[in-house]
């Protein structure tokens, strides 16, 4: 058999073992952003959302949908690697990968993607949810589907980090904790940057989590928020390709595998 | 001959500057039955760690069937089963699923490592297990999942660290026929024992490693040869305060009124009765001190205690 045939199954092994691993405790990882972002769509969209009035150009409800889609993506993406990989080092079945001949990109491929499924489910389920709320079309299909795919990846390279750092469970709740959320909440979920003030306009453009919303938000709605869909692109590529080579070197060097 | 695991010059020094191996030398040849015996903290499953890539070496080289792990490690890995000494399997997972997904590691497609895993589970005794979560298995069960897991890729070099510890006799026995038949198919098999008498049983040649550095490495059936030199307790009939010399035996004083003696295999006990007389010393009774390999690897890994024989103080000085 050839080594791309051996490679092949390993991460169809790794990444199928993944999905299994996140519909097993579907309790834990699909109900409750259900349940979260269902009560967003009650109290942010048809509450308060009614007394906002309109929001970049559209009712704050219809506004407010991809960015929440966005923020599901985001959080699920990171949780599953982060959680599924630390459950393995701490379990120490992660021996299982590192005594085999599986190449370190293939076990970062496969724990990525893996990550990345259970981001697209969970923002799937959150589309569906929001389409009760407001009636959704999709303006750019390919910006839609590149957008949340990039986002998704990212995250879960983000998580996988995390996982690779983390010492006892507690880490694994710190970057979710102290950056992510402060950083969703501030990227244009919930608002557009343009009702802002200077200078927290600019310094908002510094957070990367705004142009995968405002893309997203750009490919559902066509809304455009003054901010260059190309040049977010280039910003999602960028941070994967600098998390990818990130991780990779953390597997290379063994940090917290190997002793 | 092919060797199975080849070690030169390994060495292992930890981040807290505890050094851990200090330049061992190991060879074990194809088809080989090998244990590598030493007490806690001797650095066998550092050994082991080094050899499976989960602990990262100082210097030296490993290679298994020719393979170096610094330049061909993934040809080293297939060869490559390791049996370890703590679960280290997903709980939650069922039985079935941790030997597929691991052969899946190995790149042997879901089909292949099914019909293996009922081959495997079966010769084990597990296959009725097989839809378990792997967290409800009893304590035997887990380490025959483990055993199952590291042969799934058939591996032709095996090893097990400790793959008795905990498990009831009857098991025990039952897991050296299995293991004694795999080495008959050709497997070689590597094992770290605390049970003397399971590499005894078991093995046809012995390594034993002590803080760090190899101290004897030779056949069993040699390292038995030199254990023909037994240490036996006598208990006297009256107390004596001084010990005597006695011409041509070691004798210690245990207390008053017992001593220990040891005697070479072709020296006889004549002699030392015949001294003992002539002491006017009387003998009550007579008794071996302790089984046989236990006494060996007391006096090759103790510090405090006269090694067995020269050879061992050689080879602890040559592998310094």
């Amino acid at each position: 058999m050839s080594e791309w045939k051996y490679n092949l199954v390993a991460f169809n092994t790794i990444f199928s073992k993944e999905i299994r691993r996140f519909m097993r405790i579907w309790p834990q990882t699909l109900l409750p952003p259900a349940i979260t972002m269902s009560l967003y769509f009650v109290i942010f969209g048809a509450v308060i959302g009614s007394r906002v009035g309109e929001m970049g150009g559209f009712d704050y409800m219809t506004f407010v949908v991809p960015g929440l889609v966005m923020m599901a993506v985001i959080t699920n993406s990171f949780s599953n690697v982060a959680s599924s990989f630390f459950s393995n080092k701490f379990q120490k079945s992660i021996e299982e990968l590192l005594v085999s001949p599986v190449p370190n990109w293939i076990i970062l491929a496969g724990y990525t993607m893996g990550g990345v499924v259970r981001g697209l489910y969970v923002g799937i389920l959150v589309m569906i949810l929001g389409a009760f709320f407001v009636e959704l079309q999709v303006h750019h299909m390919l910006i839609t589907l590149l957008a949340v795919f990039l986002t998704a990846t990212l995250f879960a390279l983000g998580g996988f980090i995390n996982a690779v750092f983390a010492r006892k469970f507690d880490d694994v709740a710190i970057i979710p904790t102290f950056v992510l959320t402060p950083l969703t909440y501030l990227g244009g979920v919930f608002y557009s940057v343009d009702v802002l003030p200077e200078p927290f306009r600019s310094l908002s453009m510094l957070n990367p989590i705004l142009y995968q919303v405002n893309a997203f938000r750009y490919g559902i709605l066509g809304q455009d928020s003054g901010i260059s869909i190309g040049w977010a692109f280039v910003v999602m590529i960028v941070a994967i390709v600098i998390m990818a080579a990130w991780a990779l070197h953390l597997l290379r060097v063994g940090k917290g595998l190997r002793n | 001959m092919t060797q199975a695991l080849e070690i030169q010059d390994l060495r292992k020094q930890y981040d807290n500057g505890f050094q851990a191996l200090k330049g061992i030398d190991l060879s074990v040849e194809e088809g080989d039955f090998y244990a590598l015996l030493g007490p806690n903290g001797a650095g066998k499953s550092t050994t082991i760690g080094i050899i499976s890539s989960l602990v990262r070496k100082s210097s030296g080289s490993v290679s298994v069937f020719g393979h170096d792990i610094d330049t061909d490690l993934v040809k080293a890995k297939r060869m490559l089963g390791v049996v370890p000494q703590e679960f280290n399997f997903n709980q939650f997972e069922k039985v079935e699923d941790i030997i597929v997904t691991q052969a899946g590691y190995y790149g042997i497609p879901a089909k292949e490592a099914r019909s293996r895993a009922e081959k495997y589970l079966k010769q084990l005794g597990l296959w009725d297990k097989r839809h378990n979560v792997s967290r409800m298995l009893s304590g035997g069960m887990k380490r025959r999942l483990m055993i199952v897991r590291a042969l799934v890729h058939q591996p032709k070099l095996l090893i097990l660290d400790e793959p008795t510890a905990g498990v009831d006799i009857e098991l025990r026995r039952s897991l050296w026929d299995f293991l004694r038949e795999i080495n008959e198919q050709g497997t070689t098999i590597i094992l770290t024992t605390h049970y003397l008498e399971e590499a005894e049983q078991l093995c046809r040649n012995i390594g034993i490693i002590d803080r760090g550095e190899i101290v004897e490495n030779t056949s069993t059936k040699e390292l038995l040869s030199k254990l023909q030199q037994e240490s036996f307790v006598l208990d006297l009939n009256k107390p004596i305060d001084d010990l005597p010399t006695f011409a041509g035996y070691t004798v210690k004083k245990v207390d008053n009124s017992s001593i220990e003696v040891e005697v070479g295999k072709h020296q006889g006990v004549n002699d030392l009765f015949q001294q003992l007389s002539e002491y006017r010393i009387e003998v009550a009774s007579m008794r071996n001190k302790s089984n046989r390999l236990e006494e060996l690897f007391v006096n090759l890994t103790s510090d405090t205690n006269e090694p067995a024989n020269g050879s061992a103080v050689e080879k602890r000085g040559s592998a310094q």
